[in-house]
């Protein structure tokens, strides 16, 4: 079954194509990546499905139903969470503050919501971390504790910006593991990432943007021998 | 099993610390017998303005501190409690236990009505539009014949009735009560609110509002949430004020000055903090009436002087205020490192 119908969706900043044209579908319980190089549009396409930018045209459907141009808090109380490229923590808030926030959504009860945190904590494997202030996280920590407050909405599809970007590389293979943790749980994946081993490590699909425009979409060993694909991240070499 | 789970979920969701609740409750009850030992008028005023400007600091740290709104032009909900009560209760003998509830319904209202707009504006945005919407309320009723226009409302003595009129002429001691009273009520509340599922999610708004609407929060019906709550706690203060010197008029009652107090109030004390409040209230308006003594009158401004220079030394020293000197472990949840 079809989670995220993608169709025609478009948005110009100005005179700039962030992203045109674009379409695309995500099955049920599939991890999606979104590949492409910086100023690609993937970001942008972030937030146009969550709703942090006005589309100018397109469709976007969750399961059946129009979220085009929805309001971000709408969309995300539909099941959509998602993750930030430039990382939003609340910075004075602890870990468990800032997950419990999040299982507000689920939870009315104080008590309920702050077990309901504790789980996602332990899950993503920073339960010690639990009474720490968000600033006193490392990068790793940080983003680990945006999954988990995503998470914490119960979302039946999950954006993640660039889930090992800007992590040393020790810290990598643990993040990775945690996606592949995630999707056994039954969530829907739509992940960008700039480390194409990666991607085609854990993809089941891949969608390849560039200049705002779809290149490519399939598997991912369509994706890694599409020519287009290697040609906007490597570049063309014109014959002398 | 998982251990450090089950741990995790053992713990109290609080940490209560019995030494600072016996130290508050000590506090309180000495508060409650302090007039009965023959304090004098001057220092009962004094506890008055304490009890007054605590709460409304609180009524700014909710807008500010939780919900991170900074706004300049809040006197105008005093100015509203102020009016309502008065106004009803010379026009239509309608006592001020009641009209009480008339100045907060008219502040939450016209909080929805300000904030509805402004609030869409954040920042330095908001916080200009803030003070140009207090002045106007001062001008407003300035000129509106109805409230008495730039004469302001004398509230007919009624001596004879004290408690239905909320005033007491031979001491003020029942005044003491009455404002320790609404402070204590306040302050009990406002924990409440930071304690709840509403304080978390203003905190969110705060600390970030796009991670907030990603997590399914309404922040512009939020922050209009805090506002109004932020209005309804001021307004008694305004109503109160105005039983207390049964006088008002819009120089007095729509003063920026107000604004500006209770911003300095909160941020002394330390903002985003229900105690920041408490204490900065207990410090700096004992620090302001006495300045105004020793230093004001025919001394210009030197008490202001004074004044703002402590709020220097604040500001560079401790920004975060002077919760900042309260050790954090009372403060904090433990950190298990």
């Amino acid at each position: 079954m079809k989670i995220l119908t993608v169709e025609n969706l478009s948005k110009s900043f100005g005179g700039i194509h962030a992203n045109k044209d674009i379409s695309f579908d995500v099955e049920e319980g599939s991890i999606l990546g979104v590949i492409g190089p910086n100023g690609a549009g993937k970001s942008t396409l972030f937030d146009l499905i969550t709703g942090f930018t006005k589309p100018d045209a397109g469709k976007v459907k969750f399961f059946d139903k129009n979220i085009f141009g929805i309001s971000p808090d709408k969309i995300s109380n539909l099941g959509v969470g998602r993750t930030f490229q430039k990382l939003k923590p609340f910075a004075d808030q602890t870990l468990l503050e800032n997950v419990m926030i999040g299982a507000f959504v689920k939870e009315k009860d104080i008590k309920r919501a702050r077990d309901r945190a504790l789980e996602i904590i332990d899950f993503v494997d920073l339960i010690e971390k639990r009474h720490h202030f968000a600033k006193e996280l490392s990068t790793g920590q940080r983003k680990r504790l945006e999954m988990a407050r995503a998470m914490a909405i119960d979302p039946k599809l999950l954006l993640m910006d660039e889930v090992t970007g800007g992590v040393d590389q020790k810290t990598i293979p643990g993040l990775v593991e945690l996606v592949k943790k995630l999707k056994k749980t039954g969530v829907t994946i739509i992940t960008i990432e700039h480390n194409i081993n990666i991607i085609m490590e854990i993809s089941d699909n891949v969608l390849a943007l560039d200049q705002g425009k779809r290149i490519a979409f399939g598997e991912p060993k369509e994706i890694q021998n599409n020519k287009q694909v290697i040609d906007a991240y490597l570049g063309t070499f014109d014959a002398a | 099993m998982d251990t450090k789970l089950e741990i995790a979920k053992s713990e109290p969701i609080w940490n209560t610390n019995n030494r600072v609740i016996s130290i508050i409750a000590g506090l309180i009850i000495i508060l409650f017998v302090l007039p009965l030992f023959g304090m004098n008028s001057f220092y009962l005023h004094l506890f008055i303005m304490i009890f007054m400007h605590a709460v409304m600091a609180q009524s700014w740290n909710v807008i500010a501190g939780f919900s991170g709104q900074i706004s300049l032009g809040h006197g105008a909900f005093f100015g509203i409690g102020a009016y309502a009560t008065s106004f009803f209760y010379m026009e239509y003998g309608i006592t001020p236990w009641i009209s009480i509830f008339f100045g907060m319904f008219v502040s939450a209202i016209f909080a929805v009505l300000i904030g509805i707009p402004m609030l869409r504006l954040s920042g330095h945005y908001f916080a200009i539009a803030t003070l140009l919407i207090g002045i106007s309320f001062q001008v407003v009723f300035q000129r509106w014949d109805l409230v008495g226009a730039a004469s302001g409302l004398w509230v007919t003595m009624t001596p004879e009735d004290s408690w239905s009129a909320l005033q007491f002429h031979s001491s003020k001691a029942p005044y003491y009560y009455v404002f320790l009273i609404f402070f204590l009520i306040t302050f009990f509340l406002v924990w409440l609110l930071s304690r709840s599922k509403l304080g978390y999610r203003l905190r969110a708004v705060r600390d970030d509002p796009q991670a907030a609407l990603s997590l399914c929060i309404n922040v512009s019906n939020y922050k209009i949430i805090a506002y109004v709550i932020s209005a309804m706690i001021m307004a008694p203060m305004g109503s109160l004020f105005a039983q207390y010197i049964l006088i008002i008029d819009p120089d007095r009652v729509f003063n920026i000055e107000i604004s500006i107090i209770v911003l300095l109030i909160t941020v002394l004390g330390g903002i985003g903090n229900v105690w920041g409040p408490i204490i900065g209230a207990a410090i700096l308006v004992p620090i302001s009436e006495y300045s105004r003594i020793y230093l004001g009158g025919t001394g210009g401004a030197v008490d202001l002087i004074f004044y703002g220079l402590i709020l220097m030394i604040i500001c560079i020293f401790r920004p975060n205020g002077l919760i900042s000197f309260i050790p954090k472990d009372i403060l904090e949840r433990k950190k298990q490192r």
